[in-house]
């Protein structure tokens, strides 16, 4: 079906609430039509279109909540989800912990709708496969590649009077280069709200020349380095990190934020204070909805890490009530402080270092320090006096991001990404850091 | 771009689990109409005439309706209840030697014809960047057949109420126990799928799965320690009698140190034994790093099978189809051709299934139509095969294909995902107390935990729930901070002993991720209780801050 307007929406949503007598009720409305190609072996394996819209309704009797959706807009349609909701609400048992839905809420409209992202056509699509492919085939390197462009809109409106609607945009880019014979591979990755953002040219020659640069990787010691560390190595780290900073988990006692004796670190500085990291819906670069649509709360710019110190914690708003604390939309974007160094840089001020290109495979060890495990790929290089001297094999590592942000080296020029496993956009620099642990080697190129 | 649509259920340590979102919510009573096979048919000869007719040389038509219910609790509340449905047409074709694909939600026969003809359109645009056409290996035509999951009761017949009770009962257990949080969730899964192609089959299959984790976590204020235990059992594929535990589902681990359970679950009991043992891991002895005989019960063995077999032969990974995400795989052509490529040692027996009753991977036929079936894939410690789909059967030499395909939806298109793929049993008669008295210095290891594993299946790290130390014979005190590290090839050739057929049962992995798109599929992992010695294990422990 066709994309909604606002006013198609707004419309849509007031009649869905004026069909029931429940305590409360929440709509909400998304579309999107998403396009994507995907590339294998130096041929494209897949390619499509999906479209879908969807409403859910809310509502609540007392504690009771049920949810039901529709994918059909006619009267008898939105009726028939009011009643299945309904049902399920007075089937569900009484939640203590149940919130009223909110009231008065101010959503200052962000920039996430860029029209040139919307034009993504089929051919454009073709074009960036083609691109890697042919380029690939140049330098005898076979490509696989992914590459999708979606756009949105998002409404939400509540019995209350809340109501919000944006659309938005994006594209992400992902490419393995890999040499003939299988010893070499390089990597890139780009995801952007803005397409005149996204150069497939650029981003595909930067994973040809990690792939021929990567032949030939010789075996370091594992142990404790300095490395450099590309946005793509420490995104889906990082997503690991901000996800767990959650106000009720520190407050009972079972998270890396709970303080000794009880209550959470709150304002304690548990990192370098060159850190710095905040969420802002509103960023220029990397632009989330103004609003929340689960808890249907606005979004706000919030420091998380303020000079290394703990600035804020996520709140429920069960939570928050019982804290005595003010719950914000959970945020969309993780944003770090960098410089105007780039990586070349970060790397030329190395003595001796490993640059890592991407990090994969991460999981949770132990949530009680967040020591995580994961490994690096496509394209791990040894630099002795501030040059790339050879590549290296693959490294598992064991570290904890809190670890990691201690022992900060320096900073460089951040980039927007997504990680691979995480909700969040990111904006977010090159890291230089020290004893870094590496511990096995891996074999896999 | 707002990220990926997830639903937050639980309360897990460290934040929330995420699984991704699927169809609509709808009413529970609403599940149970099927929709009828006679309009499902007419339907698939709509698609396969148009198709045809704009000049496809194959076509394959699936038509699913996919039915989930979820229950999340949180101590002794419960946090969300909810009911989706998705259902709708997925139309595949080739024409001039290349694939197009196409899925519509619209269920008239003008909109399954234009989602065929679109289909076409796609593969004769994609023929053009093709490099060899697809050809599909012969499969027979079946005719109309039907296939459901064997199940006793019906998990959508039985009251939300019920569920919501057992749920919130295990919690309590768990509390009582001594856990400070408990948190459980059921999920249930329906997914009723009609599959017709041009060979001529119209298979009709209505596949039932079911799962139910669940955490519990222990505090220690006052020195800020804390700790978790996630539940022991299987997802399956049965009905809501997977919660009917008898004796005979009872398994007594080594040192009768926990209850496990096969073929069927008691989760208060385990939520209750959790409940206690999250709160004894607070103050278990930390492990020693370094070489242990790892003994490793098949609730959590399932897991590395799973990652060091399961993935690494997977042909389209070995082939470099999977490069740009999931990765390759070391088990590469030539090993195989070699005809002696030892993965793992002479008592290692790796078999691929679908057949095995109440696992996760159980059908009749897979997504391209192929009858279920059960192969080699590493005999007496030899790769000797790999997982292959109709299009990929002949670049191994295989006659027909291995009935690989799977799609999670009706509009994700169909690829090779892993069968159920599950280590034999020991020959010899030998129990996991056995097992124990002849090891030295020793871990035991039950439970899923911490897994990792780099791209090609070489290098792994897996954690556990439950971790025992084995000294000279005898299962001495409770262990943490233990994982162990390995390397695929190094870890099965270090197999010394495995328990016999009395021990064997199946784990299994309810949401494994695969492809561009992401695609989710869920997949059993048999094995006995196993010995893998001279092991690298790692303490996990670090002070931050």
């Amino acid at each position: 079906m066709k994309f909604l307007s606002q006013e198609e929406t707004k419309r849509i949503s007031d009649k869905v609430m004026s069909l029931t007598k429940a305590d409360q009720c929440e709509v909400t409305i998304n579309g999107s039509r998403k396009g994507n190609i995907r590339y294998a072996r130096n041929a494209v394996s897949t390619a499509g279109l999906i479209e879908d819209t969807q409403l859910a309704v809310s509502v609540a009797f007392g504690k009771k909540q049920g949810t039901a959706t529709v994918n059909e807009f006619d009267e008898k349609s939105l009726e028939k989800a009011v009643r299945r909701a309904e049902d399920l609400a007075r089937l569900a048992p009484e939640n203590p912990e149940f919130m009223p839905t909110p009231s008065k809420q101010q959503f200052k409209a962000t920039d996430t709708f860029f029209q040139k992202t919307a034009d993504i056509d089929p051919e454009f699509r073709a074009q960036v496969a083609a691109y890697s492919i042919e380029n690939s085939k140049k330098n005898k390197l076979v490509a696989a590649g992914f590459f999708t462009d979606g756009t949105s809109f998002t409404s939400v409106a509540n019995s209350n009077g809340v109501f919000g609607y944006q659309q938005d945009t994006g594209l992400d880019f992902t490419l393995t280069v890999r040499t003939e014979d299988g010893r070499g591979s390089g990597w890139v990755k780009r995801s952007v709200g803005d397409a005149s953002k996204f150069d497939a040219r650029a981003a595909s020659d930067i994973a040809i020349e990690k792939a021929l640069k990567s032949v030939d990787a010789k075996a370091l010691e594992p142990g404790r380095y300095t490395v450099i560390l590309e946005p793509a190595a420490t995104s889906d780290v990082l997503a690991y990190m901000f996800n767990a900073f959650d106000a009720r988990s520190a407050d009972e006692g079972r998270s890396f934020l709970s303080k000794k004796g009880g209550g959470n670190r709150l304002g304690e500085k548990l990192f370098d204070e060159q850190v710095n990291v905040w969420t802002d819906p509103w960023d220029k670069d990397v632009a989330v909805l103004p609003f929340d649509a689960q808890s249907l709360l606005a979004r706000e710019r919030q420091d998380i890490i303020k000079n290394g110190k703990i600035a804020s914690l996520g709140y429920s708003q069960f939570w928050a009530k019982k804290q005595g604390q003010r719950a914000v939309g959970t945020p969309g974007n993780i944003i770090m402080a960098g410089t105007s160094k780039s990586t070349e840089e970060l790397i030329a001020n190395t003595k001796k270092g490993i640059l890592v290109t991407r990090t994969w495979y991460i999981r949770m060890v132990d949530p009680q320090s967040l020591l995580l495990t994961g490994l690096t790929r496509d394209g791990t290089f040894y630099i002795e006096n501030g040059k790339i001297k050879h590549p290296i094999k693959n490294f598992r590592f064991n570290e904890s991001p809190v670890t990691m942000l201690n022992n900060i080296d320096e900073i460089g020029k951040p980039e927007i990404l997504s990680g691979d496993e995480s909700q969040f956009q990111l904006l977010i620099p090159a890291m230089k850091v020290r004893d870094f642990n590496f511990t096995s080697l891996s074999d896999a190129v | 771009m707002e990220r990926r649509s997830f639903l937050k259920v639980g309360a897990i340590a460290g934040g929330s689990l995420l699984v991704p979102v699927f169809g609509n919510a709808i009413a529970a009573e609403e599940l149970l109409n099927p929709m009828a096979v006679q309009l499902k048919k007419s339907l698939a000869d709509a698609a396969m005439n148009a198709a045809t007719k704009a000049g496809a040389t194959y076509c394959d038509v699936r038509i699913g309706r996919y039915l989930n219910q979820f229950i999340t609790t949180r101590d002794l509340n419960v946090e969300n209840i909810v009911n989706t449905e998705s259902s709708g047409v997925g139309v595949r074709v080739i024409a001039n030697g290349a694939y197009g694909f196409c899925s519509t939600n619209v269920m008239s026969l003008d909109a399954v014809a234009d989602a065929a003809r679109q289909a076409v359109a796609i593969a004769k645009a994609n023929s053009r960047l093709q490099s060899e056409p697809v050809v599909l290996a012969p499969t027979r035509g079946v005719g109309e057949v039907a296939w459901a999951t064997p199940f006793k009761k019906d998990w959508r017949a039985v009251p939300i109420k019920e569920k919501a009770e057992m749920l919130l009962a295990a919690n309590k257990a768990g509390l009582d126990a001594g856990a400070n949080f408990m948190a459980s969730m059921l999920f249930q899964v329906n997914q009723q799928k009609y599959f017709a192609s041009t060979d001529g089959s119209y298979i009709d299959q209505d596949i039932h799965r079911l799962w139910s984790p669940l955490t519990a976590t222990a505090v220690d204020k006052a020195s800020g320690k804390f700790r978790t235990r996630d539940g022991l059992s299987s997802p399956a594929s049965m009905g809501f009698e997977f919660f009917d535990c008898k004796p005979e589902n009872r398994i007594k681990a080594a040192g009768n140190v926990t209850t496990l359970y096969k073929g069927a679950y008691d989760l208060i009991e385990d939520a209750r034994a959790a409940g206690r043992q999250a709160k004894e891991k607070l103050t278990a002895k930390t492990v020693e790093p370094g070489k242990y005989d790892l003994v490793l019960s098949p609730e959590h063995l399932f897991l590395t099978i799973h990652e060091s077999v399961g993935h690494a032969t997977e042909l389209d990974r070995v082939l470099g189809y999977e490069a740009n995400y999931a990765g390759t795989s070391f088990a590469t052509l030539d090993k195989w051709k070699s005809g002696n490529f030892k993965y793992g040692s002479d008592l290692v027996n790796i078999v691929a299934d679908k057949t095995t009753p109440a696992s996760l991977g159980l059908v009749a036929y897979d997504d391209e139509g192929v009858a279920a079936k059960r192969w080699d894939l590493i005999r007496k410690g030899i790769l000797v095969n790999y997982q292959a789909t109709r299009d990929q059967a002949a670049m191994i030499g295989e006659k027909e294909s291995h009935g690989c395909s799977y799609a999670d939806s009706w509009s994700s298109v169909q690829f090779q995902r892993m069968p159920n793929v599950s280590l034999e049993a020991g020959k010899k008669k030998l129990t996991p107390d056995e097992m124990v008295k002849d090891v030295k210095k020793g871990i035991y290891i039950m439970g899923r935990g911490s897994y990792s594993i780099d791209q090609q299946r070489y290098n792994f790290q897996f954690g556990g729930q439950l971790y025992f130390e084995i000294k000279n014979g005898k299962i001495v005190n409770q262990l943490e901070d233990v994982a162990y590290q390995s390397n695929t090839q190094e870890f099965w050739n270090a197999c010394t002993a495995l328990c016999d057929e009395r021990d064997w049962r199946m784990g299994g992995s309810f949401f494994d991720g695969k492809g561009q798109p992401s695609q989710v599929s869920a997949v059993s992992h048999g094995s006995p209780t196993t010995r893998f010695n001279g092991i690298n294990v790692i303490n996990t422990a670090r002070k931050i801050g």
